[in-house]
């Protein structure tokens, strides 16, 4: 068990609020100096394309990406930090991103579709579940 | 032993907190780390940390313009 406790956390979709939602609890777990880790699946490692974090719809009341838009303008307004940012400050802070290699079977994910410097490792269930197993907090999203 | 600043006026969650834990990160034993910023909840949040870390919280003040400092001791 991680001495200071660890997040991990199963990012299956890719809508725009809950890539927010991952990124901004591993970051607060991260800054309370627990472990953290992400592991990116399905609709989810589709945000971790080249040029695809910020890409992801709205969850809900996305209206064609007018809700999406509204939303975007209103975080601008309150000065929230982009995806990019959060991701950024994730890594620095040594948090952990894997990416399923099944989902990138699937939908014929090449790793140099993605971001591949983020990427701690390319992996399946097997080590999603040693992760999680020594995590004190888990989610899936 | 420095004394190292952050500027978090205007930041929202979870900036604050990120940007203090990299301070830390970066400082060194004994070295203090002042915060300041407006996010209402951090001010409350960052101490939280500091707990959770095992640093000293030297202190937590805010002026009349609702800014408000944190001082920690590596």
């Amino acid at each position: 068990m991680a001495e200071k406790g660890k997040v991990t956390i199963v990012l299956h979709s890719g809508d725009m609020d809950k890539v927010y939602s991952a990124l901004i609890i591993a970051n607060g777990a991260l800054s309370v100096g627990m472990e953290a880790s992400i592991f990116f699946t399905f609709w989810g490692l589709q945000r971790l394309k080249k040029g695809a974090l910020d890409k992801g719809p709205l969850s809900k009341m996305n209206m064609l990406g007018l809700g999406k838009t509204m939303v975007k303008q209103r975080m601008k307004a309150a000065n929230v930090a982009s995806l990019e940012r959060l991701l950024t400050d994730f890594k620095e802070l040594g948090g952990k991103i894997l990416a399923c290699d099944m989902t990138m079977e699937i939908m014929g994910i090449k790793k140099e579709d993605l971001r591949e410097d983020l990427i701690s490792d390319y992996c399946a269930v097997g080590t999603y579940i040693m992760e999680a197993k020594e995590s004190t907090v888990n989610l899936f999203i | 032993m420095a004394e190292i600043k952050v500027n978090c006026i205007r930041e929202n969650c979870p900036v604050p907190l990120v940007e203090t834990r990299k301070a830390i990160r970066k400082s060194a034993a004994g070295d203090i780390i002042e915060v300041t910023g407006t996010h209402p909840t951090s001010k409350r949040e960052i101490p939280m940390a500091v707990k959770e870390m095992g640093l000293e919280l030297l202190g937590v003040s805010e002026d009349s313009n609702g800014i408000w400092t944190i001082r920690i001791k590596r």
